[in-house]
């Protein structure tokens, strides 16, 4: 089944989200869509969907014009959606959970759930997928419930498939196993509209590429233009994606972990007895597969878990016990894994949240006094230094942007006397550009002398930036290898197979 | 200035839509639950003007009891016309402390159940030192009124120290220490300590004529210098929660306790401290209803001001000024309401009902906006505790 896009159009007041965009899909292609965060990805597809109405346009499905202004009318013209928060009750089996909005019932009113088992076993066959339809979904990871998403677009007949951001939530491996599944599904001449902003993924399956920037097309292109290419076209400028990293000498220990573990508050052991040390100048990155400890191991290197044992060594001083507000003021920079839950009061203004560790210094307090002026002009230096869009940095920090939210963390954290940069996912649902920023600035402490630890789960990231490499699995570190290690040989080590040679 | 103007006006607009229909409404009950009214049913020109009289009598005599009253006027003694007005401000000082005392509670995330409690602390405290002690004039107000503060701040301690340590919800704890505080003032007031000589009921000594609060508009009225208490207190909270670092670890714990904690600010400091202020304030109210008003402990001290508390914090959108508004309106309600039933045998408890729609409107207001037409406001950022997952 082909899809067509003609000239559709949405605006949110003075905002123009798709400004007359054209797009064709043909039938079992894997038509990918490239575009920064807000680029206008997500209300085309909202609008193909019928979640949202188009101002105007047309939408054709092979070379039929349709009419959708509701899910439904979407799915009854064989288009079907898996979005990139999941749709599924936790509690719900797979079976109740693909039935659901479509329940028949047998005699008595009793739920007809068999069928849908046996629809799912089929497609499970098909596709070679392997869902059990009775498994609770909660149980299942991640991955797997992405397919129960996939298997119930497909019993409905879904044949195209859009794919919001698949691989945000998924491992490598994950990953690797969704692109197959891609490729499975259009073999058996299944459409999908794939969207993402990972560019890897996308010259790996794609087809036909069509960037988006600001709402508008601005190229179609096949995937064998470059990932630079790509990333320009996406940023409209020239993008650096392998940061430079300078050689440099490299200092002394200057954080050393000592057999820290980690215990949950059931007393569960999450970070078993790990041994580390990051040197001044340095860049340590601990990669993984998310929840293997790796957020546990961060957070307790500010002591901001409640259950930690062993010993961490901050340039010579031990911190371990210290309150979370010691630990920081000793000069250790922490950005937490989520920037809204953690990092930013996101009710204060960008000029507050500039200051949220540092209001009860100097020069900002005078004793029980906040000064207003210079917690003001404080903020403006920030903003001026780190490039920070903003209208007012009176504003609330939740009317900013994603990587600007990043950045005013950032800019916090490193605008006091550090010693040690903890970074946890520092780029986690980032457009290029802002990544790009981080990239710079993470490398720029390393050139200072700063200790840099860099918690990620991102492949290209870990290998781009680090000097060395931490592998956590099921908390604890396997190995430490030095960063000429392959992508191959690091994607085993985070799957838990030691590998001897890899061992630096 | 007209920005500011306009901004002044968008955050009154809702309040003042929910009055207007919480009057209305109010109206109707009245008009409908008068007999004399209902009686002229059956010709419609009678009923109307028949119900808007009787609304209009109710509603003059509310203004009566709490603004002014011409018919007060005695011996060519204007000012006597004010003594409503006297009445209303008296009534609403202890209700700004309290309200102050919930407001600050709220924005650092706080539902302060417990300034019922907290006053009645206040309130014994103020009491004790009142009676029981010969000290020169102001350093005995000023030992009285700190004693209260004190004994509150202490009692709103536990509950914050309760929380902090063991993660127990404060509602809970609140309405239980509220229990206990009732319960442990009629114990009190039979004590040998506060039983007042020669009396057997359950009331204490007067306190002593140094340790009253000095009356504003001479003995004709209960005017007292516990307002002046009450706006340096709602200075106070605005000062603390807009200048200082202290106030911006409570709001931060209010909006994100968890960024605030992962920024080095400790969420238990901030629980512990936030409780006692907030029972120093009502424990204040508690101080400044013995000291300024009542004189006497007595078992019905603290009326309904905790609870009202929580209404006026809401309705004052807990802002310092804002509750001080609040406030006054409700102490004009209850003022005005007793007038109002003396004067036209509306009841009392009608004030209540409006007090109700008031709240009601302004918690739902999704609905004022609905049948008023209004688009959403930009700033109007809901007013939360935390609920029962906090």
């Amino acid at each position: 089944m082909s899809l067509e896009l003609r000239g559709i159009t949405k605006t949110f007041g003075s905002l123009t989200a798709n400004d007359s965009i054209n797009l064709r899909v043909e039938t079992g292609q894997i038509h990918a869509i490239l575009g920064e965060n807000g680029a206008g990805k997500s209300t085309l597809m909202n609008i193909v969907y019928g979640l949202l109405k188009a101002d105007s346009g047309e939408i054709l499905v092979d070379e039929k014009f349709i009419d959708i202004s509701e899910p439904s009318d979407a799915l009854n013209a064989g288009i079907g959606m898996v979005h990139q928060h999941f749709m599924l009750i936790p509690v719900f089996t797979v079976a109740e959970n693909i039935v659901l909005g479509h329940e028949k019932i047998k005699k008595l009113g009793v739920l007809d759930i068999s069928t849908a088992r046996d629809a799912i076993k089929k497609v499970s066959r098909d596709f070679g997928f392997e869902v059990d339809p009775d498994a609770i979904v909660e149980t299942l990871p991640v991955g797997i419930q992405q397919k129960v998403e996939i298997i119930r677009a497909l019993i409905y007949d879904a044949k195209v498939l859009i794919l919001d951001e698949p691989t945000a939530v998924l491992t490598p491996q994950e990953t690797d196993e969704l692109l197959k599944t891609m490729q499975e599904l259009k073999r058996k001449g299944t459409s999908i509209i794939f969207i993402t902003h990972k560019l890897r993924e996308v010259r790996a399956v794609a087809d036909q590429i069509t960037i988006i920037r600001r709402g508008k097309v601005v190229s179609a292109v096949l995937p064998t233009t470059s990932e630079g290419e790509l990333a320009s076209m996406m940023v409209g400028r020239a993008v650096d994606l392998a940061p430079v990293k300078h050689k440099h000498v490299i200092g002394n220990a200057i954080l050393v972990a000592k057999d820290l573990t980690v215990r949950d508050a059931l007393g569960t052991a999450v970070v078993k007895a790990v041994n580390f040390h990051v040197n001044a100048g340095e860049v340590l990155a601990i990669a993984g597969v998310q929840g293997n400890g790796q957020s546990e191991l961060a957070r307790a290197l500010v002591n901001l878990e409640d259950h930690i044992e062993g010993s961490i060594n901050l340039d010579g001083k031990e911190i371990k016990g210290s309150s979370i507000y010691d630990s920081l003021h000793a000069g250790i920079a922490f950005i937490p894994e989520s920037r809204e839950l953690d990092g930013l009061v996101s009710s204060f203004s960008i000029a507050e949240n500039l200051i949220l560790d540092l209001h009860d210094q100097a020069p900002y307090a005078k004793g029980l006094n906040l000064s207003a002026n210079i917690v003001l002009s404080e903020a403006e230096k920030r903003v001026a230094e780190f490039d920070i869009r903003l209208q007012s940095v009176n504003d609330a920090v939740s009317t900013l942007s994603g990587g600007n939210k990043q950045k005013v963390v950032i800019a916090r954290e490193l605008s006091r006397p550090i010693k040690v940069l903890v970074a946890s996912q520092p780029t986690r649902g980032l457009d290029v550009g802002s990544i790009e920023f981080v990239h710079e600035r993470i490398l720029a402490e390393r050139d200072q002398g700063r200790g840099v630890i860099l918690f990620s789960t991102e492949l290209d990231e870990v290998m781009a930036l680090a000097d060395r490499i931490a592998v956590m699995y099921r908390g604890e570190i396997l190995e430490i290898v030095d960063s000429g290690v392959t992508r191959e040989e690091l994607g085993l080590l985070m799957a838990g197979v030691v590998n001897k040679k890899a061992s630096a | 200035m007209r920005n500011a103007l306009s901004k002044f006006g968008q955050a009154i607009k809702l309040p003042g839509l929910s009055f207007f229909m919480a009057f209305t409404i109010t109206g109707l009950i009245i008009a409908v639950s008068d007999a004399k009214v209902l009686a002229k049913f059956s010709s419609p020109l009678d009923f109307i003007t028949s119900a808007l009289a009787s609304v209009g009598n109710a509603y003059l005599a509310l203004f009566q009891g709490s603004v002014f009253d011409v018919n007060l006027i005695k011996d060519g003694s204007f000012i006597q016309g004010f003594y409503p007005l006297s009445e209303t401000i008296v009534t609403a000082t202890p209700l700004i402390l309290t309200g102050l005392s919930v407001a600050l509670a709220f924005k650092s995330g706080l539902f302060n159940i417990g300034a019922q409690g907290q006053f009645i602390f206040g309130a014994i405290g103020a009491s004790y030192v009142g009676f029981n002690f010969d000290l020169p004039i102001g350093i005995h107000i000023l030992a009285a009124a700190l004693t209260g503060a004190i004994f509150a701040a202490i009692w709103g301690g536990i509950v914050g120290i309760l929380k902090a340590r063991t993660g127990a919800h404060e509602v809970i704890l609140t309405i239980m220490m509220n229990y206990i505080a009732a319960y442990f003032i009629l114990w009190v007031l039979k004590t040998q300590t506060f039983l007042r000589p020669g009396r057997i009921d359950p009331i204490a000594p007067e306190v002593n004529e140094n340790a009253r609060l000095p009356l504003l508009a001479g003995s004709g009225f209960r005017l007292n210098f516990g307002i002046f208490i009450a706006l340096a207190a709602a200075l106070f909270v605005w000062w603390l929660l807009t200048k200082t670092t202290i106030g911006f670890k409570f709001r931060a714990v209010g909006a994100n306790a968890q960024a605030a904690k992962t920024a080095g600010i400790s969420v238990p400091f901030v629980i512990t401290s936030t409780m006692m202020i907030c029972g120093a304030l009502a424990g204040l109210g508690g101080a400044v209803q013995v000291l300024g008003s009542e004189y006497a402990l007595n078992t019905d001290i603290a009326g309904s001001f905790g609870f009202d508390a929580i209404t006026v914090a809401l309705l004052g959108r807990a802002q310092p000024l804002g509750t001080v508004f609040a406030a006054l309106l409700f102490g004009a309600l209850q003022a005005g309401g007793r007038t109002m039933q003396s004067n036209t045998g509306v009841p009392l408890d009608i004030v209540q009902v409006t007090q109700a729609l008031i709240v009601l409107f302004i918690a739902a207001p999704a609905f004022v906006r609905y049948i008023f037409k209004i688009k959403k406001m930009k700033s109007s950022a809901a007013l939360t505790s935390k609920g029962w997952n906090g």
